[in-house]
């Protein structure tokens, strides 16, 4: 009775587990066996594990089936990808193909998704890889509401859109105004819009424009993309853009609550330096660093918006943009100095506090959006800066400038009342107390520096649980770390990036890092972490014979039972079913030089009974999730036996789940 | 006239049925509750199965009706493939498609013995007393023809020998552990079963004075 009643209470808690260490240290007689696991003292004295390792093992191992309860949403950086990662496990639950083909979901060998890749890709190329950066989860009234995942391509300006009932890409779309972008993507608090700014400027348009003419000819800009959550799509025709001044812009942020309809976005280089260090000019890293302060950008989205419906754009590579002059006169952009070469702008929760750091600068400072707007509505400017844009002083809307240490980059939130910013140099996390209201909440010394915890290393964004919508969890945070160095085995000269799990959940105890997850496909940039009820996804597809990339039934799906081949002179079009374990038809008979059309559809409806389908020679494959139809399409080029194959091992009769694809000379 | 005033039996006195209402009451009660049940029992499950395996942490199940199988009938039929059983889309489509006139029939004959005051009405109740073993004959029967002409050249069709699935109890066919109980609907059967015994007694009580006076009398 004694002895179930202990195991269960061992297993349940680590922190039982700890005080059993305590108990039992030193005194390997004592040690307590716990029922399928052995002598706990002993083991953690085998393995050398402290007493807080003990306590980190606990807090994140997950016994097997059950769930994680946070999904942390990652850029796979160049990958192109995304990385679906349970909290507080850190385990990989999948890898969304986006930016890049990616053979296990089929994601870019059918028609439907290689359509959706190609829409991403300028005209006359085909791109196959991005560089992920800044996932953001759509809101509804500013929280994560689970419905969408919209991501940007750094390296070619694009955006995607990735619907959470399936996680799969369904949409994406290329900048036409800009090669690279940074700032995005972010929604506003309803998702009404995506916002995708820039980052090096260039001449629109395309065109080609010597950089003696940087100032006349290049442009910075920022993209607003119109989202239709009903159809799942951004809508083109009906974004826009602002010209922006030269100068790069890098993150931006949506206002919220007190802020909403308003914009923020840093940017750095409004020295306008243009390189050259080839010859003996002073090279990008320091002639974009000479100022002591660069440009907040503060944007009216509303007023930008409105003078969109009133027709104050103008068409730029058929895309509707607002010119700089306009925004300028019309009070849609207003800048603000802000520390050298910052890096994030974030909003907290209340929408009033702007948290900016700059890389080059040791302190967070923080803006008071209630002071923006009064100044705004003042006109209390001290000047404008060569493109005519009116520029706020300093000291009017800032409200603090907190030391927190070397190379401050990102700020996340919790909620209560603290904010924590990485420390790029220092490789560190720094917590630190808010002021106004949030005082009551910490009821602490306001704008003041509380705690630092180590990470390994180069700590770029960090993510807390919720931690930059209106009602942030903290609780976790992931430091999302570009170096690792010594933390993992050697795998040669290329090391993986380490995401580090840290326990935030105490406000009044420190920060203890919990885990560390190397990862080995990309740099990712930035992440989001959202509660795991919030996303409900399908377990199959709603019907046997769904489009996945209309979210509706196909019209070449079939039933079992419904497979037929016809031939229309030397177009050839087969309706084949995929089932456990078979293919129907198994013989597909072509003649050298057909226009092949190949519908398939998979016919399950139990949970992972996905069957794929590899075709050699041909370049595809295929994964058919229940219920799911896709469709190829090919010339049968080459002469010659092509046996297809599930490339799933969907049943004990999966290897001979195939079939011959005849090519008859 | 003569022979169905025989079936059909004595009417009650009007004198007699006032003062011993009790005695005439319990028979209609009875059948006619029997007849109720077997009615109810169409809109209910007779029988399901269950089907536990280690890929399938919540198991598989189908419910049977009396002329309908709902659950995870696809799932399964794909299975059954493998050992080369038919569809189950394929058994029993005469049962299926007549039941519901059936019971019909059966409850109509049962509710009508209590307007026949002989010993016919045994005869009239006779179906709905045997229904659920009807029911239950017919489903072995069909088990047994579907688990005994298992398709000789279906995959599996080397490890898993022909078989007659159990109608109640567990059963192993592969990896599957399959489990067959009774459901809501065949005890409303069974009951009702035992609503008719109990009230062909009282009918036998009620009514063998009133034919033996007539007897008696003519």
């Amino acid at each position: 009775m004694f002895k179930s009643n202990f195991s269960k209470l061992a297993l349940a808690a680590g922190a039982v587990g700890l005080l059993l260490f305590f108990l039992t240290c030193g005194e390997r007689k004592g040690g307590v066996q716990v029922s399928g696991g052995g002598d706990l003292a002993a083991i953690a004295e085998a393995r050398g594990l402290t007493p807080a390792d003990l306590v980190a093992a606990a807090k994140t191992y997950m016994p097997t089936g059950r769930h994680d309860e946070y999904y942390l949403f990652g850029s796979g950086g160049h990958s192109g990808q995304v990385l679906v990662i349970g909290v507080p496990s850190m385990r990989l639950l999948k890898v969304i193909g986006v930016f890049t083909p990616e053979p296990w979901q089929g994601w870019g060998y059918s028609n439907e998704t290689r359509e959706v890749l190609k829409a991403g890709s300028p005209a006359g190329k085909e791109l196959n890889w991005g560089d992920t950066h800044h996932p953001a989860l759509s809101e509804t009234n500013g929280d994560y509401d689970g419905q969408f995942l919209f991501i940007n391509d750094k390296a070619n300006a694009r955006v995607a859109v990735i619907d959470l009932r399936d996680f799969e890409t369904k949409q994406i779309i290329k900048n036409p105004l800009s090669m690279s972008d940074h700032g995005g993507t972010f929604v506003t608090p309803n998702t009404d819009w995506v916002i995708e700014g820039g980052q090096y400027a260039m001449p629109w348009s395309g065109e080609y424009a010597p950089l003696d003419q940087y100032k006349e000819k290049y442009r910075g800009m920022v993209t607003f993309w119109k989202f239709d959550r009903a159809k799942g799509r951004i809508l083109p025709e009906q974004s826009f853009a602002l010209e922006l001044p030269p100068y790069w812009q890098d993150l931006s942020d949506a206002g919220k609550l007190v802020s909403d309809g308003w914009i923020f976005m840093n940017s750095f280089n409004t020295e306008m330096a243009t390189g050259g260090i080839e010859e003996g000019n002073p090279p990008f890293e320091a002639g974009a660093s000479q100022r002591d302060m660069d440009y907040l950008h503060v944007i009216n989205l509303n007023k930008a918006a409105e003078l969109f419906r009133a027709g104050k754009t103008t068409k730029i590579n058929g895309f509707n943009v607002l010119p700089l002059s306009v925004s300028a006169a019309e009070g849609v952009l207003t800048f603000i100095p802000e520390p050298k070469s910052p890096h994030g702008v974030d909003v907290a929760p209340d929408g009033n506090y702007l948290v900016i750091s700059g890389k080059l600068d040791p302190h967070a400072t923080v803006y008071n959006f209630t002071k923006i707007k009064a100044a705004i509505g003042s006109g209390n400017f001290s000047g404008k800066d060569e493109f005519g844009v009116p520029i706020l002083n300093f000291d009017d809307v800032v409200d603090a400038q907190i030391e927190l240490g070397l190379g401050p980059l990102h700020t996340q939130f919790d909620p209560n009342g603290y904010a924590y910013t990485s420390l790029f140099l220092e490789s560190a996390i720094a917590r630190w107390t808010m002021g106004g209201d949030w005082t009551q909440k910490h009821g602490k010394e306001p704008w003041t520096l509380v705690d630092k915890v180590s990470v390994h290393y180069n700590v770029g964004h960090i993510c807390t649980a919720e931690g930059d919508n209106v009602n942030p969890d903290g609780k976790y945070l992931v430091s999302l770390n570009k170096w690792a160095v010594d933390r993992f085995g050697n795998v040669g000269p290329l090391l993986p990036q380490n995401f580090q799990l840290i326990d935030v959940s105490d406000p009044r105890g420190a920060m203890q890092l919990l885990y560390d997850m190397p990862i080995g496909v990309g740099e990712p940039h930035y992440a989001q972490m959202i509660k795991a009820d919030k996303i409900n996804s399908w377990e199959v597809y709603p019907e046997v014979g769904w489009n996945p990339g209309t979210q509706s039934k196909d019209p070449n799906g079939i039933m079992p039972g419904q497979e037929k081949v016809e031939r229309n002179g030397k177009k050839v079009e087969i309706w084949m079913s995929a089932m456990r374990s078979h293919y129907n038809p198994e013989r597909v008979q072509v003649n050298k030089g057909d226009h092949v059309i190949w519908h398939i559809t998979n016919g399950e409806r139990a949970k992972d009974a996905t069957h794929g389908f590899g075709l050699p020679y041909y370049n595809v494959n295929l994964s058919l999730e229940p219920g799911e139809t896709q469709t190829i399409e090919f010339v049968a080029d080459q002469a010659g036996v092509y046996p297809f194959y599930c490339t799933e091992f969907c049943s004990a009769l999966h290897l001979e789940m195939t079939g011959y694809l005849l090519v008859k000379p | 006239m003569k022979e169905m005033d025989l079936i059909v039996g004595p009417r009650i006195p009007e004198e007699m049925l006032k003062n011993e209402r009790k005695r005439f009451l319990l028979p209609t009660l009875f059948l006619g509750a029997a007849g109720i049940l077997l009615l109810i029992s169409i809109f209910l499950p007779y029988w399901r199965m269950t089907l536990h395996a280690p890929q399938y942490p919540g198991g598989l199940q189908i419910q049977l009706y009396v002329n309908q199988v709902t659950g995870d009938v696809d799932e399964i039929d794909g299975l059954n493939h493998y050992i080369g059983m038919r569809s189950m889309k394929d058994a029993a489509p005469l049962e299926r498609s007549l039941s519901i006139i059936m019971i019909a029939g059966i409850v109509l004959l049962a509710v009508g013995a209590i307007y026949i005051h002989s010993p016919v009405a045994a005869f009239f109740s006779f179906p709905a007393f045997l229904f659920p073993a009807i029911f239950l004959g017919d489903l072995y029967f069909w088990m047994r023809n579907f688990g005994l002409n298992l398709d000789p050249k279906a995959p599996l069709s080397s490890s898993v020998k022909p078989f007659v699935p159990p109608i109640v109890g567990t059963g192993m066919v592969g990896q599957f552990k399959t489990v067959a109980t009774w459901d809501i609907g065949l005890y409303l059967a069974l009951l009702a079963s035992l609503l008719i015994v109990i009230g062909l007694y009282y009918h036998r009580k009620a009514y063998k004075p009133l034919l033996e006076a007539r007897l008696k009398g003519k």
